[in-house]
């Protein structure tokens, strides 16, 4: 069964965004960038599946600008076997994302996408879901634990409560949690081996896919700051304190 | 039009985000609000006491038994027609559910929404809620998970609405449900807990969370939360995570202890109202956020402070 896993390239997570004096936007500019966290899991599982002898090619596909490449490069060092950039200079909302996924997935006649559970930079939490709802396939979101087999895929989700598991009918959408797995390091003779792997370039139109967002962003700006606080010298003065002061006890 | 809020329960009843996500659902128009389960005539009727609700769609079918979001995306969708807006609280269940019925209306969600600024714009925390951004839809319909903590609930009673039956919609059967493990505990839930103690690597084992906080979150009536790095490493279940992918919580106090305060975790608790932490680094970034510092052996002074309170 052909895998295919989405991977975005953020601004890397160790990174304290500013927001851009004119609230435009977070400032990117010569800002450190790497692979959303949850799709370096998708890709880590995709591999592994890969290992288990229960998937026969990974297809990691990234949509952005040009530099996207990069990110595309990391998952093949990690052992995806081929890449598709879908280039846009755009701001592609999940919406657009999920239909620009769908073409490629149908095109390349995948029994399963992998995806983050969320990008760490928008924190939409979405592009998953609407991937499986507009190919009319099941989703099994949060994931902790998959096993793929022939025909379906028991997945055990993150819920509030704890654990769910669900079993779906493939081919089916899988997003990553946090404790689905360690992503690996790429080694170094497969970060050489990435650079001979083929990165087929698209464009949405390709796909008749139309990109235009529905969202318009009208001001980004910072939360408001939190007042300085005390140290406290000891637990009697911040009980007493918190009695007498803050009054939440 | 109305807008539809789609109710989170259980056994214990409607949960207190989705009575969040009616306060902000208010803000837009007359409120409906969707209970889909099976044999879930109790929950429709305390539904109809929630004050601000003027109908309860009720959808019973064992198909929406396990909120799966296949079944639940259809069962929306054949009632969007009616309505303007669809909200849901972001919980699990939401964030599963919703963006799935969006994408079957051609509709881009609004993630996790913190403000409600008109009909069309709202107001979105990004990158870890190191930003506020405020953004204006131009679909015609909104489809919107909404961050309860940033929202006061609505009361639990006063209000008496209409109870209405839906059909089920059709779904092909895709997904099923196998089972579930679910964290039993005394505690209040993280998101609806007036009180939170938190803990982090810095107490080495699950032991430790039994030994020293449990006694303390007794004593304040309090839910125990945890870092990620305390879930990673198996001191605590999953659904103890605080922080940009656990839970988002904004109680009245939060104690982080052995928290160092990495921007995923700040994420899932800064607007908490008072915050206090314990740490021994007194350089550890929990104390730019904190109301009130204890530099210290969590060892030491937790004990100290069960015997305090
Ligand atoms: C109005 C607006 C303006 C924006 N402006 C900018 C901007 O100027 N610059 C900028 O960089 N971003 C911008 N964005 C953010 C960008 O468009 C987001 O990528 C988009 O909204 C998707 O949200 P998300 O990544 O949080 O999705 P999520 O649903 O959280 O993503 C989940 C998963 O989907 C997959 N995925 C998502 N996007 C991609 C992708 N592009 N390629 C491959 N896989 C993907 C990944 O597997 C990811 O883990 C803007 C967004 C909006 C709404
Ligand atoms: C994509 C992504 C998502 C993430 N999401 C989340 C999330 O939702 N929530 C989250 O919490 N994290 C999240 N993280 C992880 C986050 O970056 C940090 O790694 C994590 O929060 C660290 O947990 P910690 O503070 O318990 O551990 P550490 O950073 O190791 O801090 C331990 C602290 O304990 C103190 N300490 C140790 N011993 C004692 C003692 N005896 N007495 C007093 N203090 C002591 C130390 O001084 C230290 O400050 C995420 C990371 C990524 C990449």
């Amino acid at each position: 069964m052909k895998l295919l896993v989405a991977v975005k390239r953020v601004v890397d997570y160790n990174v304290k965004v500013r927001v851009k004096s004119d609230k435009s936007g977070v400032e990117t500019a010569g800002v450190k960038m790497s692979m959303n966290p949850f799709d370096e899991i998708a890709v880590e599982e995709a591999v592994r599946l890969k290992e288990k002898g229960v998937a026969s090619e990974i297809i990691a596909v990234s949509i952005g600008i040009a530099q996207s490449q990069e990110t595309i490069r990391t998952a093949l060092a990690m052992g995806a076997d081929r890449g598709v950039l879908v280039e846009t200079d755009a701001a592609v909302e999940p919406l657009a994302v999920a239909k620009i996924l769908k073409e490629v997935a149908l095109r390349e006649g995948v029994g399963a996408v992998i995806l983050g559970k969320q990008a760490i930079d928008d924190d939409m939490n979405a592009t998953g879901q609407m991937l499986a709802a507009l190919l009319g396939w099941p989703q099994g979101t949060f994931a902790s634990k998959v096993e793929l087999a022939e025909g379906a895929a028991t997945v055990t989700r993150e819920v509030d409560g704890g654990l769910e598991t669900v079993k779906l009918a493939l081919p089916a959408v899988i997003t990553t949690d946090l404790r689905l797995n360690e992503p690996r390091y790429a080694s170094l003779p497969n970060i050489m081996k990435a650079r001979k792997k083929e990165i087929s370039t698209l464009q949405p139109a390709d796909l008749n896919v139309d990109v235009t967002p529905r969202l318009t962003t009208i001001s980004v700006s910072e939360p408001p700051a939190r007042k300085s606080g005390v140290k406290v010298p000891d637990v009697a003065t911040l009980v007493e304190k918190l009695r007498n002061e803050a009054k939440v006890i | 039009m109305p807008v539809l809020v789609v109710l989170d329960f259980d056994a214990e009843g409607i949960k207190q985000p989705s009575r969040s996500a009616i306060a902000a659902a208010a803000k837009l128009g007359e409120v409906h609000v969707l209970v889909a389960g099976s044999g879930v005539a109790g929950v429709a009727a305390a539904a109809a006491k929630l004050p601000g609700v003027t109908k309860v769609l009720v959808a019973d079918d064992a198909a929406y038994a396990h909120h799966l979001a296949e079944p639940m995306a259809s069962l929306i969708v054949s009632l969007a027609g009616n309505y303007s807006h669809i909200l849901q609280a972001a919980t699990a269940s939401g964030k599963n559910v919703l963006p799935r019925a969006a994408a079957l209306l051609d509709v881009q969600p609004i993630s996790d929404i913190s403000g409600v600024v008109d009909a069309d714009t709202f107001i979105r925390p990004i990158y870890a809620g190191n930003a506020l951004a405020t953004v204006k839809s131009a679909d015609a319909k909104k489809v919107i998970t909404v961050r309860a903590a940033s929202f006061d609930p609505v009361p639990a009673e006063g209000g008496a609405a209409a109870i209405e039956k839906v059909a089920t919609a059709e779904n092909e059967a895709k997904s099923s449900y196998l089972g579930e493990e679910i964290s039993k505990s005394e505690r209040p839930e993280l998101t609806a807990a007036r009180v939170i103690i938190s803990g982090g690597r810095g107490m080495q084992n699950g032991e430790n969370f039994a030994k020293l906080i449990d006694p303390i979150a007794e004593k304040l009536g309090a839910a125990v939360g945890a870092s990620r790095a305390a879930v990673d490493a198996g001191y605590v279940p999953n659904d103890y995570q605080v922080g940009q992918t656990g839970k988002i919580v904004a109680p009245e106090l939060y104690i982080a202890v052995g928290i160092s305060g990495a921007i995923q975790h700040l994420a899932g608790m800064k607007d908490s109202k008072v915050i206090v932490a314990v740490n021994k680094d007194e350089d550890a970034p929990i104390f730019q956020v904190a109301d009130y510092g204890l530099v210290g052996d969590l060892f030491n002074v937790l004990p100290e402070l069960e015997k305090a309170l």
